[in-house]
Parts: C-alpha cells; structure tokens; sequence
C-alpha cells in the first residue's frame, strides 16, 4: 500500500491527475495491484490449467480407447492412475479454468474499465485473491506428486470414498491436498466476489446507471453474487470433510462401515449430507462458469450484428432468473441418491423451468442477428458457435431434469456429453470469443484472423464430434468414471460391445482437437510479439474500453473518468454520422459543452 | 478488516480535479445521475469525498458470505440431528455466561457509539474498552467452556453433537476473533484526534462497520446457543 | 463466411439428427414401468430435438442471410432495441412446454417411489462391496437373518455379516447373483458395506444408489426373463468399472424351485438354471428365446 500511496501524493499537483504504474518490475507485473495486470494473470493461470486440463483429457480417451497398450513415457494407465487424471481434469477445469478465466481473467480487466472505473474498490484484496488461487492451484498440482497419487474421487469426491483414506489409492495425503486446494480456491473466489459487487455497485462513472451497463457487467455481476453465496457452503463443507478424514468426526460417514477389513470407528454422519451441500455449490457454480460467457456472447454478438442487442431489459432479467433459480435446482443431481422422492419432484419442476430464461437468452441472441449486417470477425464465430453448443447442450437438460428419465440417464455418458457442451465447451467458446475480441485491447496488438478461423473452423466442428455421440453412448447404457470398458481385449459389459466406434470416433476428434489448440496458443504468442498494431476501437464498438488506449494506462482513463451518456449497444443508430455511437458520445441536442470543459485530453500523451 | 480500512487511505489520497460537480449532461434518460454512492467519494473537494458506502456495503456483502457458511453448518446440524440419535451431550452451563457476556458488549458498543456521535470521546474511549473486554471475556468463556467438556472426556470427535459444538462454537469464535482486531483498531484511533473534518467521518465510518460486525456476531451466537443447548 | 458457418452449421446439426436415429438406442426392457419411461423418453427427445434442429436452423439462417458482405459501404443493420410482445410470447411458449414436460416425467416416477411394494413380492436384500455385489435372500422362513458388520470374515464366505446364531439366517441364502422371479413384484433392500455404489441393470430401467448407512428400498416387476448383466453406476473406487453383476429372472415356477432349494444345493442349481440362458438375451415367461436385448 505504501507505495501506492506514495505515488498518488507525488502527483496530486498535477491539474489531471494520473496514477503512474509502479516502477519496480516486481510491484508493476507480479504482485500487482492494477486489476489489468491481475486480470493477465488470472488469465494466464487459466490458460496453463486449462492445457494441464486438456492433457489429462486426451489421456483419458486414449487409455478408455486402448485399454492394454504400453505408451512411451507414461506406460500403460491403470485403473486408478485413470480416475486420478478423471479426478484433476474435472476439478481443474472447473475451478481453475471455467471460474477463474471468465471471472477472474476478463471480469477483472474489463468489469472496472467498462463500468469507467479507474481499478477495483480494494486492489489489495484484488491481489490477495490472485495469489490465493495460484496456491490453491499449486496444492492441486502437489497432489499428483504424493504418495499414491491423486485422488479418485472424482470432482465431486462423494464421502464415504473421500472421507476414508483407506478407501482407495490417492484417498490418503493426494485428497488432503485436494480438500486445501478447493478450500483454499474458495477463499480466493470469495475475495474476488466481495470486490466485483462492491465495484460495480460504487465506481461506476458519471451516467453508467445500471441499465447502461454493458451486458458482461450484469453477467459478472450475477456470476461474483453467486460465488458469494455459494463458495462459503462448499468451504463449510470441505471443512467438515478434512475434519473427519484427520479428526476422527461423522459428519459424512456412518455407522458400520467395513473398509480395509476393519469396521471403521465412526458413527452417525450421512453421505447424503456431503452431496447436499456439495451440489448447493455446485450448481450455482455451473452458472459461474457459463453466465460470464452468456455475457461475452451477447456484448460480441451486438457489436459484430451491428445491431443493438435485442431484448436488453429480458437479458438483464433472464440473467438474473437463471442465477436465481440455480440455488434451487441442486437436488437434480441427487434423485436417484436416496434422498426424497417428493423433494426429487420439486427439484425437478424448478429445474425444467430454469430453461425458460435460457431459451429467453438464445431467442434474443437470434433476434438481434435478425436483420443484422454480420461482421465474421474471428471473437464473432466464436460467439455465434457459443450459441450453436450453448442450444445443443442445454437442451439435453429437459431430458436430464426430469425425474423418470434421470432413472436410466443418471450418470452415463448422456450427462457427460450434456454438462461437456453446455458448461464446459460452451463457456469455453466464449472465453475464445473473449479473447480474440479483447486481446487488441489488452496488448493492443491484433490476433490472426486467419489462423483464428483455422482454429474456429476445426474446434466447432471438433468438439461436436466428441460430445453428442456421448449423447448416444449414454442411451445405450455407458456409465461415466469407468476406467475401462474392455480387459485384455474382452469387453467387460455386452451391451456395450457396439459402441466401440463410436469409442474410437470420439478419440480421434479430441485427438484432433487438442492439437488444433496449439495453434491457438501459437496464434497467442505470435501475435503478443508480431501482431499487427491495434488501434484504440479495432471493432468499432460502442462501450467504455474502446474509449481508451490499447493497451489501457495504468488508470485506465489517464485521470479523465468517462461520462456516460446512453446505453451500450447503439448500433446502427438511422441519422447517426456512423453505424455505432460510443457511451460516451454526448447527444448533440443535450448541450453538453459544460462538461467537456476543461477536462480535455490535452497534455496527456497515452 | 485492516485492508479494507488501508484502502480507504487510498482514496482520500487520491486527488483529483476533473469533471468535477457538474450534472451528468446530455441525455440522461435511464441516468440516476453520477454512478452510485462510491463514486461520488473520488470527485469533489477534498472534505467532502468520503463516504462510508462502499465499506458498508462491503461489510453487508461480507456478512452475507459468513453467514452463508455458518447456514451450511447449521443446515447440516440440523439434517444429522433429525436423522439419528445422538449421546447427547450436557452443555456447560458456562454458556450462559458467554452469552450474556456478548448480548452486554453489543449494548456497551451502542453506547460507545452514542457517545461518539454526541461528540464524547472519553466516553466513547471507555464504553470501548468495556466492549473489547466483554468481547475477551467472551472468548475466555468459550475456551473454558471447551476445558470443561475435554475433562468430562467429551472431545471433537466424541459424538455428532460433541463435534457439532467444537466446530460451530471454534467457527464462531474465529470470525468474532476479527471482530476483536476490529476493535482494537477502533480504540487504537481514538489516542489521536482528528480535527479534520474527513477523518473524524471516517472515524464514525469505521465504528459503525465495526459495530455492524460485531452486533452479526452477537446475533449468530444467539443463534448458535439456541440451537446446540436448547434445541438438542 | 457467414454462408459456410450456416451450412457448418446445419450440416452438424443433420448429423447429430442422423446419429439419433442410427440404431444405437436402450437395450429392450424387462419391466413393467419401462415402456412408460421410454414413451416420456421419446416424447421429450421429440420436443427437444424440434427445439434443437429450430434454433440451429435459425441461427444458420441468420449467419446466412445477415451478413454484411465484402464491401458494404453505408449499409446498415435494422435500428431494433428489441419487442416486448414476442419476448412475452416466446417466454410463456417455453415456459408451457418445458415445465409440461416436467410435470409428464413426474408420473413414472410416482408410481416406483410413491407406493409401497405391492404385497406378495419377492424380497431381495442387495449388499454392495467395493467392487463385488451380495445377493442376499430370506430363505423359506421368508426372514432375513440379522447381520452386523462385526461379524463380517470375507476368509469364511461370510461377506454381508449375517449372524448365525439368529434362528432367522438359519435358512437364508446368500450369493453374487440377484435372482427373481418374473411377473411378480420384487422389492429390493438397497445397502452398502462401504462407499456409495449404484444399482444399474440397463434392461430394468432404473437406477439406485446404494448408501452406506441406508436401506434404500425399491420395487419393480420384471415381465421377461434371461440373464443380464448388472453394473455400478457411482464411483466407488480403483475398480468401479469391473464392479459386475449378474441378474437372472426366472419363470416363477423353477424360482419357487430353487429358493425352496436345500442350501448346499442352492449354488449348483442356481448355476445350471444360469447356464441355460444367453447373457443379454430375451426370453419370455416361460423361457422361450425372444432375441437380443441389445
């Protein structure tokens, strides 16, 4: 703080006054206050875990696919060894890709500056909650390098396998580790949720009321009230879970059970409880993953339909629908857990009705591209592919949220390719859309728009290759977290015998399509050095960031906070000099020379 | 808390002469005028640019979070204790103590406030103090409270309801324990006046977050004694 | 490009129809309740696929028909904020549908968990393991025998902790295959020794997670018999993907036979009547061979 403080003394004279960067390389770049630099950073934490994610992946579908074979390096994965990689891939692409990047990484650089904020309401915390989450992550990653491994729990680590270190291999020191890590994770996110609201509810700039915010604000919003509410259940219950591995409580475990050949000494806990809690959590955190991308989507879609976005007010409200209902629909993941079959029925109903602000969503999203003049700029097709997997993995959810039809669906592939498309890949597509999109504004360089469609054109049609056959695995009867479906080239279970196309087919394009990634990244770092130069609006679009330099000065602003003065998609205003009038553009009838006054850019060299 | 309270130095440092007090021109339609509350404290002279808003609302979202996990807590209390019967265990009767000790600090908090409002700052010096010492008492009691069950032979993991005890009142403890930092940083600011206008609103800012947290951390406990002694 | 995205697109969408309708679906069911949770199956995967395909074409349309084209110099796009009538209609459109559709699905789902097992039918006690099931039956007292986890030696074939000197375990059975006759309700005591594991035959339709510290009961009637193969669908540890089992549904008369069976017969038996079907085929009440499940 210190320092901070000092260079705002040293210029107070100045007559704009501009918060100058930090010298020191250590205060300027690693442990940084600037929400620009955390939002990198975030970003760049997401970007190796996703890869580490990714991976893991592949080797999943390659030893589900060739069970027996010896690969060089890693040898053959066993069973255990692949519910590890099933374990770290799930719970790393939750926490560490799907809620830092799009919250952590774009809500952070880009929450401030489009709401005209000069940083966050406490930078301080904002740091904190970076680093906390780099070492939730780094107690992850330790997990590997334990005795017997991680865990293999999977990612929602279901007690009494999570609670008994005897239960199976990685359940001893790699889970542990795993209940810090998340535990840890939570405490950064909360950190992180308590700074967003604070900001976007004080730091807006003159004339952002509520309803001129752009649409990834709201989403940002919603998404950091969300991890307010739901961080601290799962913190609560990771504490609970630690408490009986090593303190010898029954929260979670009952009475009797006979593990290892010994009657385990507890009595009196309730695995269901731990899902309870656990999916109270968990399904509002499927909306954090996805709501910020939902955001992106319709703010890109806007700018490149150059149209405004259709049905702004119903997109406010069906946000706030969707993150509303999430509290409510987390006993669908448990109908078949034993828990009420009453309580099953209401869950259900609530479920189906979290739909209708999604289907609300996806009708404006057509509306605004009706009558549009599309831009198919690289950020656009990913947009528009977010829409495309968005339909065709949340539609699935009609099936899913049904009581009957959970019966035979729970749990197979069905679920995975439905969650895969709509929370995972979805939500991923918007963080591309987001990227190719605001990378000019973040190193105001421009990415290839040739290899980014090269990279756009191989992944929407890869990963529809990988989930919806799932869908079909699923009817047919596959069950998920199955290590392998054959031994020593015998299929284990008949009915399953011919999918074994569809097995290969479903390697071969994640194969395909982890590959095609590498060009993303190439594509990355290319352009960060060699990328043509950007400008300050590359997209001609409308809202605050594109009212300052690319990259942003360290304020954001260079001491002059924008005035707002309209909404921010007005595209194709008729009578307009343009076909997009930026917020801050005064309305020439309103007189607004009394403003302006004397608050010039002069003497500011960006 | 300490950050929170850092970062208000920051924007009271912050100087600027920009577009200052005029109205948000042009057509402001949708407009309830220059941004919310927060924003109104980085513009405008100098004695006039604090607000507490935004560290109030800080606190309220805070407390929103806390409670939120305390509710798992209780929620599962509450499960398992409908399910099977526990061993009960016999609360110490020191509870009692504990909590008429903090129901008094949060009325001894009151009063320090009032003082402070009608400008009295021994008086508030002393109705602080008191509040910090209730507040120590309190966690005093707790801690012999637990020495009392450990040598009943009643530990963390003796039972459901013995654990339930350790961990809510442990939980409880913790939070109120930053309650008490809370405090203490509120009597280290009275050794220094402030004659400035600013500071002394910052001062009354900062006991009324305070105050806020620690009448949440009186109520909780409430909540938490009804449920583990009577309840059970 | 927009006109190549539209068509990617659609193409991807005919092929996800395509891949619906390539033969790959449930295996046949055995139960009663089953056809009734395939109708809502079917029913639902109609109403989303229409959505589905809808929204595709839609969006391929749009990426289409609005682009701007190469060198569009001045053209723009409709001045539209938006229209609060459609938003009304397509929201309570939705909202009719889907929770229909929710409302629909409840039935099934009533009748397996609403109602107590009709009397007469056949109990059965599952005690799952990791990664082994126990088959656990009353005997011809029709009493299930007390059990204690303290009393479990795996050495002694002994794995679900029944006590022997409860004159009620005298007579009962215990074995690795859920066997049941077919046309009768049977009602299964759901219990696990150790972690949480799931009870999933694909022919019954159903699935139930088997808690420890619960008895979670379920009821059913099979209307064919054969042998099937039983599966665990939650993750219950290193070899949760080979944690198999067997069901075998007899007609009624030859499993009044066997439960009546001797003790040290029982195996044996059960054995025999095992081999005399083909895993995953169908045979009809009287164990005539209708075809493949799958």
């Amino acid at each position: 703080m210190a320092d901070e403080t000092t260079v705002h003394e040293a210029h107070g004279s100045e007559a704009v006054h501009r918060h100058e960067p930090p010298k020191s390389f250590i205060r300027k770049y690693v442990f940084s206050l600037d929400h620009k630099v955390i939002g990198v950073q975030y970003l760049t934490l997401a970007l190796v875990a996703v890869f580490v994610g990714m991976i893991l992946s592949v080797l999943m579908r390659m030893s589900l696919t060739w069970p027996d074979m010896n690969w060089p390096i890693i040898g053959q994965i066993k069973p255990d060894q692949y519910l590890s990689l099933l374990t770290i891939h799930g719970t790393m692409m939750v926490f560490f890709v799907l809620t830092t990047a799009p919250q952590g990484g774009f809500g952070n650089y880009f929450l401030p500056i489009q709401i005209g904020a000069d940083d966050m309401a406490f930078p301080v915390l904002n740091m904190l909650s970076f680093w906390v989450t780099l070492v939730g992550f780094i107690f992850l990653i330790a997990s590997f390098f334990v005795y017997e491994g991680a865990p293999i729990g999977g990612w929602t680590a279901y007690p009494p396998l999570s609670a008994i270190p005897s239960a199976g291999p990685g359940q001893g020191t790699g889970m542990n580790l795993w209940i810090i890590s998340i535990a840890i994770f939570c405490v950064g996110s909360l950190l992180g949720a308590l700074n967003f609201i604070t900001t976007l509810i004080n730091m807006r700039a003159r004339g952002m009321s509520l309803m001129r915010m752009p649409l990834t604000c709201w989403a940002w919003f919603t998404t950091a009230v969300l991890a307010l509410l739901a961080f601290p259940v799962l913190l609560a219950a990771g504490v609970l879970l630690y408490l009986d591995r090593n303190a010898g409580t029954s929260f979670f475990v009952p009475a009797g059970l006979f593990i290892k050949d010994i009657v385990q000494p507890h009595s009196g806990g309730s695995p269901i409880l731990w899902q309870h809690l656990f999916w109270f959590f968990g399904h509002p955190e499927v909306y954090i993953a996805i709501l910020p991308g939902m955001g992106a989507t319709s703010h890109i879609l806007s700018t490149f339909a150059r149209k405004p976005i259709f049905g702004y007010r119903a997109m406010v409200f069906a946000i706030f629908a969707i993150g509303l209902l999430g509290f409510f629909v987390w006993g669908h993941h448990m109908f078949i857990s034993g828990m009420s079959p009453y309580s099953a029925m209401a869950f259900s109903i609530l479920t189906l009705s979290i739909g209708v602000p999604s289907a609300v969503k996806t009708f404006n999203w057509l509306g605004t591209l009706w009558g549009a003049k599309i831009r198919f700029t690289v950020p656009m097709l990913f947009a528009l592919g977010f829409v495309s997997l968005f339909v065709a993995g949340g539609i699935t959810g009609l099936v899913l949220g049904q009581t009957s039809l959970d019966l035979p669906m729970h749990d197979t592939y069905f679920v995975l390719g439905h969650f895969h498309l709509v929370m995972g890949v979805a939500a991923i597509f918007g963080m591309f859309a987001g990227i190719y999109f605001w990378f000019p504004k973040m190193f105001g360089k421009m990415m290839s728009e040739r290899l980014g469609r090269i990279h756009f054109w191989i992944t929407f049609v890869g990963v529809y290759s990988i989930f919806i056959p799932m869908h079909i695995m699923g009817i047919v009867g596959m069950p998920r977290r199955y290590s392998r479906f054959a031994e020593n080239g015998q299929q284990i279970y008949g009915f399953l015998e011919s999918l074994h196309p569809l097995v290969l087919f479903v390697t071969v394009a994640a194969i395909i399509t982890f590959f095609t990634q590498f060009l993303f990244l190439f594509n990355l770092l290319w352009s960060l050095f060699k990328g043509k130069k950007a400008g300050d609006n590359p997209w001609e679009a409308t809202t605050l960031e594109w009212n300052t330099t690319s990259p942003p000065p360290h304020d954001n602003f260079a001491g002059v906070p924008p005035v707002v003065y309209r909404g921010p998609y007005e595209f194709a205003v008729p009578g307009a000099p343009n076909d997009y009038i930026m917020q801050t553009e005064p309305d020439p009838a309103a007189g607004s020379s009394e403003v302006s006054s004397g608050n010039g850019h002069d003497g500011h060299q960006h | 808390m300490v950050t929170t309270v850092t970062s208000t130095e920051r924007v009271k440092r912050k100087t600027r002469v920009g577009v200052g007090g005029a109205p948000p021109g042009g057509n402001g339609q949708n407009g309830k005028g220059p941004g919310g509350g927060g924003s109104g404290g980085k513009q405008g002279d100098e004695a006039h640019r604090f607000s507490p808003k935004p560290y109030r609302l800080t606190l309220w979202i805070l407390i929103a979070a806390i409670f939120m996990m305390f509710a798992a807590m209780i929620a599962a209390y509450v499960m398992l204790a409908m399910g099977e019967k526990w061993p009960e265990v016999v609360m110490p009767r020191l509870l009692w103590l504990s909590t008429g000790l903090i129901v008094a600090s949060s009325l001894t908090l009151e009063a320090a406030r009032g003082s402070l409002k009608a400008g009295s700052d021994p008086g508030y010096v002393r109705w602080l103090s008191l509040t910090l010492l209730l507040g120590l008492g309190f966690l005093a009691a707790q801690v012999f409270a637990w020495r009392q069950l450990v040598e009943q032979g009643v530990y963390l993991a003796t039972n459901n309801h013995s654990s339930f005890f350790y961990l809510l009142t442990g939980a409880h403890a913790l939070h109120l324990s930053g309650g008490i930092l809370g405090l203490s940083y509120l009597l280290m600011r009275t050794r220094h006046r402030r004659a400035e206008k600013n500071a002394e609103m910052k001062r009354r800012a900062a006991a009324g977050v305070v105050s806020v947290y620690w009448h949440f951390m009186d109520g909780l406990w409430v909540l938490l004694f009804l449920l583990l002694f009577v309840w059970s | 490009m927009g006109r190549a995205l539209g068509v990617v697109i659609w193409v991807l969408t005919l092929a996800s129809v395509v891949l619906f309708f390539s033969g790959w679906w449930f295996p046949t069911a055995i139960t009663e309740h089953a056809p009734a949770i395939d109708r809502q199956f079917m029913i639902t995967i109609v109403v989303v696929g229409i959505a589905f395909v809808a929204a595709q074409v839609g969006l391929g349309y749009a990426v289409w028909r609005f682009g701007a084209g190469r060198d569009n110099k001045g053209e723009r796009a409709v001045y539209s904020h938006g229209n609060n009538r459609l938003e009304m209609i397509w929201t309570v459109i939705t909202a009719v549908v889907f929770i229909s559709l929710g409302v629909m699905g409840q039935r099934v789902w009533a009748s397996l968990h609403f109602n107590e097992a009709p009397a007469g039918s056949f109990p059965v006690e599952v005690v799952a393991q990791q990664f082994a099931w126990n088959m656990h039956y009353a005997g011809p007292d029709g009493k299930f025998g007390r059990t204690d986890p303290t009393l479990i030696h795996e050495d002694e074939q002994n794995f679900i902790g029944l006590d022997s000197r409860d004159p009620a375990a005298k007579d009962d059975l215990t074995t690795t295959t859920l066997v049941i006759p077919v046309n009768r309700p049977v009602e299964l005591t759901l219990r696990s020794k150790d972690v949480t594991h799931s009870f999933w035959v694909p022919q019954l339709r159903f699935k139930q997670d088997l808690v420890p510290g619960m008895a979670i009961r379920v009821h059913f009637t099979p209307t064919r018999t054969g042998l099937f193969q039983l599966a665990c669908a939650e993750l219950c540890g290193m070899n949760h993907f080979s944690m198999k089992g067997t069901l075998l549904v007899l007609p009624e008369a030859q499993h009044r036979e066997l439960m009546a069976a001797p003790k040290a017969e029982f195996q044996s038996r059960l054995n025999d009547l095992a081999g005399k079907y083909e895993m995953g085929v169908i045979y009809d009440e009287n164990g005539t061979k209708i075809g493949k499940s799958y």
